[in-house]
């Protein structure tokens, strides 16, 4: 990150807002990204408050999933910032100072965000239990024995409380896809990010998954979705982003965005996929 | 056959038969039949061989097989076998580890280790770590370039067993560094992303996420070689260490019954052996949770 083109947020706040309608739980603030010579994001503003739905849509290539991944530090940014809840991701300011956060801390960080990824990433030689015990474990040092009884009743929320012992390679990938979310939520982040999590399952079983997210956007969880169902978004954003080449080119309501888009590149998109 | 032939006549339509009671007749195999005689006659004759030759001298094998000064070469082996794979693989693990960090001075420094170690022959390591007094009459523990706090004679801390170990075990790692990070490799990387997602501890995402994995296409090359070392280890009798092969050859050396005694080594090698491959089923069998084939 070179120097950063809008000042970083009042330090040392680390997330404890006292008036959280103020803050956006998202900040990102003018983002470049580059991989070699090809610049995938080319200065992203991005605001998303506490509680709200934001669903990204775009063509392949727009730079939606680096957008994503840059937000809990998978991609580290070449310019510009990002703040969720408040703190600073991947560095911490000093003075006129910023440090760049060591591994251990990034880790930590990221305990806090919850990702699911288009491919599920289920780690095939645990049980589907173990899969979701691991991290509260491991990273946040919880006993066991509570993590277990969470995990049970997560399953149970996404409706796998009998598959807690199978491994992955035995469920469909719609259920994969759902062990992924409650591994998420087993972490209990203040933010959820979801990498396109219907876009590599059988069409009859995407319903089972957008049930899932859906439930979760109705309890009040903040969350980014990048996707291609348009009738996701219509049903549960609060906020639609449409990305083109780096940028984003729309922002606005659904009904806005979905229905009388302004850019002619939202409109040209909207007409192959709706 | 044209495309613009006329079409075949139209036949009367027959009535369909049914086959469905018809006798099947398998067809033969004739060659396959004279490939098993052919076959069955050596193996006889080899099997007659080895019961009535007398050259075999099974009584002196019978005689040494379990005798105590073989049974105690047989347990030198198989601690140069135990010794050399653990340092070996625990070496070898860094070494992966190593050139597949970020940093390229690691990187350079495990590359030109495999490079080295895989280029020169066991045997000229084992006799250069033999002949190590030589070339460093005592090691010094202290500061580096600096003052020293302890310091040991070297033939005495090297030992010709503990010379055998470091040879064996400098050597596998060379071997085990590739074979671990092949198997690293052969996880796929969303695997690390997701555990790092999920904010798992780096050293947990590799012993939890990444080495159980990585086992899989790990173990089939390592089993090759910690039996390619167990039977390495009679490289070790030039160095006079009484493992197996050197007791056999100093027994026959006195009594000049070279053949049941090369029989009886082999015996013991083929015997540990088999051992080991079954141990390698079930270690397969254990890494093999979750996965359908």
């Amino acid at each position: 990150m070179s120097a950063p083109t809008t000042p970083a947020p009042a330090d040392g706040t680390n997330g404890a807002t006292t008036d959280e309608a103020a803050l956006p739980m998202v900040d990102v603030r003018s983002v470049h990204k580059s991989f070699g010579s090809l610049e995938v994001l080319k200065g992203v503003d991005l605001q998303v408050r506490v509680g709200e739905v934001t669903v990204v849509l775009g063509p392949s290539g727009s730079g939606k999933s680096t957008l994503l991944r840059t937000i809990n530090h998978l991609e580290k940014v070449d310019q510009g910032w990002i703040s969720v809840d408040g703190s600073l991701i991947g560095y911490r300011r000093s003075g006129d100072k910023l440090y760049e956060l060591r591994e251990r801390e990034i880790l930590r960080q990221r305990t806090r965000i919850g990702f699911v990824f288009q491919n599920f990433n289920l780690f095939p030689h645990l049980t589907v239990l173990e899969n979701i015990v691991e991290a509260p474990v491991s990273a946040l040092r919880r006993p066991r024995k509570d993590v277990t009884a969470a995990a049970r009743r997560l399953l149970d929320r996404v409706g796998l409380a009998e598959k807690a012992d199978a491994y992955p390679k035995q469920l469909s990938g719609g259920q994969q896809q759902r062990v992924a979310i409650a591994r998420a939520l087993a972490l209990e982040p203040r933010l959820l990010l979801f990498d396109e999590p219907t876009s590599a399952l059988d069409p009859e079983l995407v319903g089972e998954v957008l049930d899932v997210i859906k439930d979760l956007a109705h309890q009040g969880t903040t969350m980014i979705v990048v996707t291609h169902e348009i009738g996701f978004a219509r049903e549960v954003a609060d906020t639609v982003v449409f990305m083109d080449d780096g940028r984003i080119v729309e922002q606005g309501a659904p009904g806005d965005a979905l229905d009388t888009p302004r850019h002619e590149r939202t409109r040209a998109f909207l007409s192959k996929v709706l | 056959m044209s495309l613009t032939s006329d079409p075949p006549l139209a036949k009367a339509p027959a009535e369909p038969e049914d086959y469905g009671a018809l006798k099947v007749v398998p067809v033969r195999h004739p060659w396959r039949w004279a490939a098993v005689v052919v076959t069955a006659v050596l193996l006889a004759q080899f099997v007659h061989g080895l019961a009535t030759n007398s050259g075999w001298e099974w009584e002196v094998f019978a005689e040494f097989f379990t005798a105590e000064v073989v049974l105690k070469a047989v347990w030198v082996t198989l601690q140069l076998t135990v010794y050399g794979t653990a340092l070996g693989f625990a070496l070898g693990i860094v070494l992966a580890f190593m050139r597949l960090s970020d940093s390229a001075f690691l990187n350079a420094v495990s590359f030109a280790y495999i490079w080295a170690f895989r280029s020169i022959p066991l045997i000229v390591q084992l006799l250069f770590w033999f002949n190590l007094a030589y070339l460093y009459k005592e090691l010094e523990f202290g500061i580096p370039f600096g003052p020293g706090f302890f310091t040991f004679d070297t033939m005495g801390l090297v030992g010709a067993m503990s010379a055998a170990v470091l040879g064996l075990a400098l050597h596998q790692a060379a071997y085990a560094a590739e074979i671990v990070r092949g198997g690293v490799l052969a996880v796929d990387s969303g695997q690390l992303e997701a555990a790092a997602a999920l904010g798992i501890p780096r050293l947990r995402q590799i012993r939890r996420i990444v080495l159980p994995q990585a086992m899989r296409s790990i173990l089939p090359n390592a089993a090759n070689e910690v039996i390619s070392l167990f039977k390495g280890t009679s490289i070790v009798s030039v160095m006079a260490i009484g493992e197996l092969f050197y007791q056999v050859q100093v027994i026959y050396g006195r009594n000049g019954r070279v053949v049941p005694l090369l029989m009886v080594a082999t015996a013991w090698y083929i015997l540990l052996t088999t051992a080991l491959s079954i141990l390698q089923h079930y270690v397969e069998r254990h890494f093999a949770k979750g996965s359908t084939r």
